[in-house]
């Protein structure tokens, strides 16, 4: 059951997230940072790991905890400050977000940060890395966790997502979530304009998924969506929005990857302060 | 316990090169429950029908979709299993190079990776089944062990060496059904280590996969004109043995490589590479496959138009003497 706490402090995470991603981005400068694709999966970020993640910080290789597979990498400046309010990464380390030597790349990759399960950032090969995960899982009878894979609509593009998808229901991996952040824009364009996907949710039923489309902005549905635990590999397919929470970044594809000057910072910041 | 003895190297030379990397996975299989075999619909022709038999939940096949396998490689070695997968050596290193390149390179999963029927051994499909690239897409990748075994029994040597590791590893098939015998029997295999064969003075043959019987056979013909060989099996290209081939570039006039491989950034790279590196190196005369895609054809056809029949080679080993 999803109770009005719970939803409440996955609200109040995304608050928090969303102002990390602003910062984060500031401090790395020119560098600038994924915006758009970040602020898109603030809930679907914020319910996973403030509302239902099984995860002990404390022993982060627990055999029982959920898998989380970032398959969208570039989205790692949304999934740090969502890893801080599950206690599994300390807030302070967000500063070092795209410094030299840093833990915290601009895509996640193996190097010592608990949580990560595996790189990422070529797209197209998350829902694989879950497919596997899945088998081993399997393997080992351990049927209490659940693998999370995160893609973008637009990865989806990718012809591997699809072997990935035909695989995961031939196996009858009912561990697996895919969760697609369908904010409708990638680097180029509009999703629909770039390469049209539609129907995009018959065509994970085609390939044997059970499928929920949902608001993914809305904390409760996401919450809902997340606890339902079927026989066959989940999709949930999100809509978003990109650039979520700034008026002037939301579908804008000029967010997509982009670095902050101090007038914009201070706009953003004066717009999530505001509530928006 | 596996044997090393004649009946079986008999008859992994008959089976061939996949048919002796199925006999070395039901061998593994029984002394390591990590172990699994990943084919992407390649079970039959990979020599996995016993192992199918005998463990049939231990092999997945993931159809016609080598991305697909390498990614659920990546899942399942990451939850400790040691996954063996297998797909024609162009595919499993080119089509899928991004994911062997991110999973097996980058996170170094411990991936096996077998590239079945390498070189020209499916030379009659045309080109697009012959792998004659894949060394040098391997090498050029961090953390990957690359290896290219001599004869069958060197296979199933290899595929055991490479379960107790934990270094992502590449394994290149080379050579047709029949194949020769390098090894008659037991010898003591370690990956990165090169083997002598047969010791000379005047030219060191380094070879690798197929090209080691063929270079025993170009250095039977050598010495009947009087040009004494040394012949190292470098079964292992990366890491590459560093001592063996200092030891062979003080020792001789004239280096030969030999891989049923391109000229380009193989065997022939690894060697040359590294002696410049040292400094002071001997000559080195490449037989390889010159940049180019043979005609589709039987495979001692191919072997020929590449100038890797035993006749060519020894031709240009006297001509290069000759000149030097």
């Amino acid at each position: 059951m999803i109770d009005a706490a719970t939803v409440r402090k996955c609200e109040d995470a995304a608050k928090r997230i969303r102002r990390h991603i602003l910062d984060m981005t500031y401090k790395a400068g020119n560098a600038g940072a994924h915006l758009g694709g970040s602020l898109s999966m603030v809930e679907l970020l914020a319910c996973l790991y403030s509302g239902c993640i099984r995860f002990r910080p404390e022993e982060p290789d627990w055999n029982e905890r959920d898998r989380v597979i970032l398959s969208k990498g570039h989205a790692a400046l949304a999934l740090y400050p969502a890893m801080v309010e599950a206690g599994i990464i300390r807030e302070e380390e967000l500063d070092t977000f795209k410094k030299d030597g840093s833990r915290l790349g601009g895509h996640p990759s193996l190097n010592g940060l608990q949580g990560i399960e595996f790189a990422s950032g070529s797209l197209g090969q998350g829902l694989s890395l879950g497919v596997g995960t899945c088998l081993a899982l399997q393997r080992n009878n351990n049927s209490k966790p659940r693998v999370f894979v995160f893609l973008g609509d637009g990865e989806c593009d990718e012809g591997s997502v699809w072997e990935a998808a035909a695989s995961a229901s031939h196996y009858g991996l009912d561990q697996l979530v895919a969760v697609v952040d369908m904010n409708a824009i990638q680097y180029d364009g509009y999703t629909n304009d770039i390469l049209a996907m539609d129907p995009f949710e018959s065509k994970w039923k085609d390939f044997g998924w059970e499928t929920f489309m949902i608001d993914g902005h809305n904390t409760e549905e996401i919450l809902r969506a997340y606890e339902h635990r079927g026989d066959k590999p989940l999709a949930i397919l999100a809509q978003t929005i990109k650039g979520k929470g700034i008026s002037f970044m939301e579908n804008n594809w000029k967010y997509h990857n982009t670095s902050l000057n101090k007038e914009r910072y201070e706009e953003a910041l004066k717009e999530l302060e505001a509530g928006i | 316990m596996i044997e090393y003895n004649r009946i079986n190297i008999r008859t992994w030379s008959l089976l061939g090169p996949s048919g002796a990397h199925g006999v070395a996975a039901v061998e593994l299989a029984e002394s390591d429950p990590n172990v699994l075999m990943l084919t992407a619909d390649l079970c039959f022709f990979s020599g996995l029908e016993r192992f199918k038999a005998a463990f049939p939940d231990r092999l997945y096949n993931f159809g016609i979709a080598e991305q697909n396998m390498i990614g659920a490689a990546a899942g399942l070695a990451k939850e400790g299993f040691i996954p063996f997968a297998n797909t024609y050596a162009s595919f499993c290193t080119s089509r899928c190079a991004d994911q062997v390149r991110v999973n097996m390179s980058y996170m170094k999963l411990p991936i096996k990776l077998i590239g079945l029927t390498a070189g020209y051994a499916a030379g009659a499909l045309g080109a697009t089944h012959m792998s004659v690239e894949d060394l040098a897409l391997m090498r050029a990748l961090p953390n990957i062990t690359v290896i290219s075994p001599a004869d069958c029994t060197e296979v199933v040597k290899a595929m055991m060496a490479a379960a107790k590791t934990p270094d992502p590893t590449y394994i290149r098939l080379t050579g047709p059904m029949n194949t020769p015998i390098v090894y008659k029997e037991d010898y003591d295999y370690r990956i990165g280590r090169a083997v002598k064969l047969r010791e000379g003075e005047d030219v060191c043959i380094i070879a690798t996969g197929s090209m080691v019987y063929y270079a025993i056979q170009t250095a039977k013909q050598l010495e009947k004109d009087g040009i004494s060989c040394t012949i190292l099996n470098m079964h292992t290209i990366k890491p590459i043995d560093k001592e063996a081939l200092l030891d062979a570039n003080r020792r001789h006039k004239l280096l030969v490589t030999a891989e049923e491989h391109s000229v380009l950034g193989g065997l022939y790279g690894a060697v040359a590479e590294q002696l410049c590196r040292e400094g002071n190196p001997k000559p080195i005369l490449p037989l390889g496959i010159e940049d180019f895609f043979v005609h589709a054809g039987s495979y001692h056809y191919q072997m020929k138009e590449s100038g890797l029949d035993v006749e060519s080679m020894k031709q240009r080993i006297v001509e290069k003497l000759s000149h030097s």
